[in-house]
């Protein structure tokens, strides 16, 4: 097990949460919340370890378009990078279309 | 949302299987009634699952929402199955124990809240061994002592099943809902295989396993109440019906004298899923309950 942790620069504040995915084989859960800070904070906690410079790269793809200040907790069981973006996607739909988020 | 369902046509988009732990809570409460407690962003973790190299989930797997059912008061705890297999371990089954708890004490109170438990899962989660055990045991005996109060209604929908000290615990429900999908035993068929060999079962031959120990064979056998479709709408049907109903005048694990004379009817031998059926279908008025278990 591995624990990571990003940060990116944000634009505007976020006030809701969501969640979405579950911890199981080839899938991740997502939470999303609102950071304390104008900063995106992320925390990755992998049941695979040594891909910290692949997760590095979806995130630097996914803030070149998203801009929430939002803490993100993933606790991942071996997903693919393909899947971790998906749920992020996932995740700001819930998080955007009922503010709490389908889950939450 | 129409909710006229014809089962020579399945919608998939109606399945009850593929719904995660918990939109299944959702599905059986009243539309717009869920309300979770101690949900992923109380972030109640097992404590024992880092400690092994293992990623935990925020609610620990189990869900539990309070809501109505047919304008009645409920409370439901659904597993995820997809998360260590649906396990218990000391969180998740403390989070389903107290639950249980605190519906006793509404009904010993004259609040009647009807429990509703989503059975799906492997046992006890062997990283957390003799703490998920002792926790199964507290929800046995709340659901003993519920049961005397209104129905506790379990559901069986598939497709990991309910095994292990958690199939003792759907044993002594009130009501069992099953699909043909869901199965409950006390050892799963791998662990028989590896047991006591691939001549007593092969876990891979999956038309035996469910015809041992497949909602279908417990249904016909007495040993569940209900066997619906894999479908959210009869699902939701069947437990309000349980509740309907009432509670049983005798319950299943009440009828010692009953299921040692069945059992004792068994040759080991020779039994098979059919001869099973004819000796534990319920064709015998039941017994006094003269021997509670408890």
């Amino acid at each position: 097990m591995e624990h990571l942790t990003f940060e990116y620069p944000a634009q505007r504040a976020v006030n809701a949460r969501a969640h979405v995915g579950v911890v199981g084989s080839g899938d991740l859960e997502v939470l999303l919340s609102p950071a304390p800070a104008m900063m995106a904070t992320v925390d990755v906690r992998t049941s695979v370890d040594g891909y910290g410079h692949i997760w590095k790269s979806v995130f630097d793809r996914f803030f070149q378009r998203y801009d929430g200040a939002t803490h993100i907790e993933i606790n991942d069981f071996g997903a693919t990078p393909g899947v971790v973006a998906l749920r992020l996607a996932e995740a700001i739909e819930a998080l955007e279309s009922n503010g709490t988020g389908s889950d939450a | 949302m129409s909710t006229v369902t014809n089962p020579a046509t399945p919608h998939l988009a109606d399945s009850f299987i593929e719904l995660p732990a918990r939109e299944r809570a959702r599905a059986l409460l009243d539309a717009g009634t869920f309300r979770e407690l101690l949900g992923p962003f109380d972030r109640i973790e097992s404590p024992w699952l880092p400690l092994q190299g293992i990623v935990c989930q925020a609610d620990d797997g189990a869900v539990i929402a309070r809501g109505t059912i047919d304008g009645e008061p409920a409370v439901v705890a659904a597993l995820e199955s997809a998360f260590q297999g649906g396990s218990i371990g000391e969180v998740s089954g403390s989070k389903i124990a107290a639950a249980l708890e605190l519906t006793l004490r509404d009904c010993e109170r004259g609040q009647i809240v009807r429990p509703v438990i989503l059975f799906e899962t492997g046992g006890v989660r062997l990283q957390e061994a003799n703490l998920g055990l002792a926790v199964i045991a507290e929800m046995q005996a709340a659901i003993v002592a519920l049961r005397r109060h209104v129905p506790v209604v379990g559901v069986i929908a598939g497709m990991v099943g309910c095994f292990g000290g958690m199939s003792l615990a759907a044993a002594l429900t009130s009501h069992l809902v099953v699909t043909r999908q869901g199965r409950l035993g006390m050892n799963g068929p791998e662990v028989i295989e590896q047991e006591a060999g691939i001549d007593e079962l092969d876990s891979s031959d999956r038309r035996r396993v469910w015809q041992l120990i497949g909602g279908a064979q417990r249904a016909a056998a007495g040993l569940a109440d209900s066997l619906v479709e894999d479908d959210a709408h009869a699902v939701r049907a069947a437990v309000a019906q349980a509740f309907a109903q009432g509670v049983p005048a005798t319950h299943r694990t009440a009828q010692v004298d009953t299921y040692l004379a069945r059992l004792a009817a068994v040759d080991p031998q020779t039994v098979t899923p059919e001869s099973m059926r004819a000796v534990f279908r319920d064709t015998h008025a039941p017994h006094s309950p003269s021997k509670e278990q408890s």
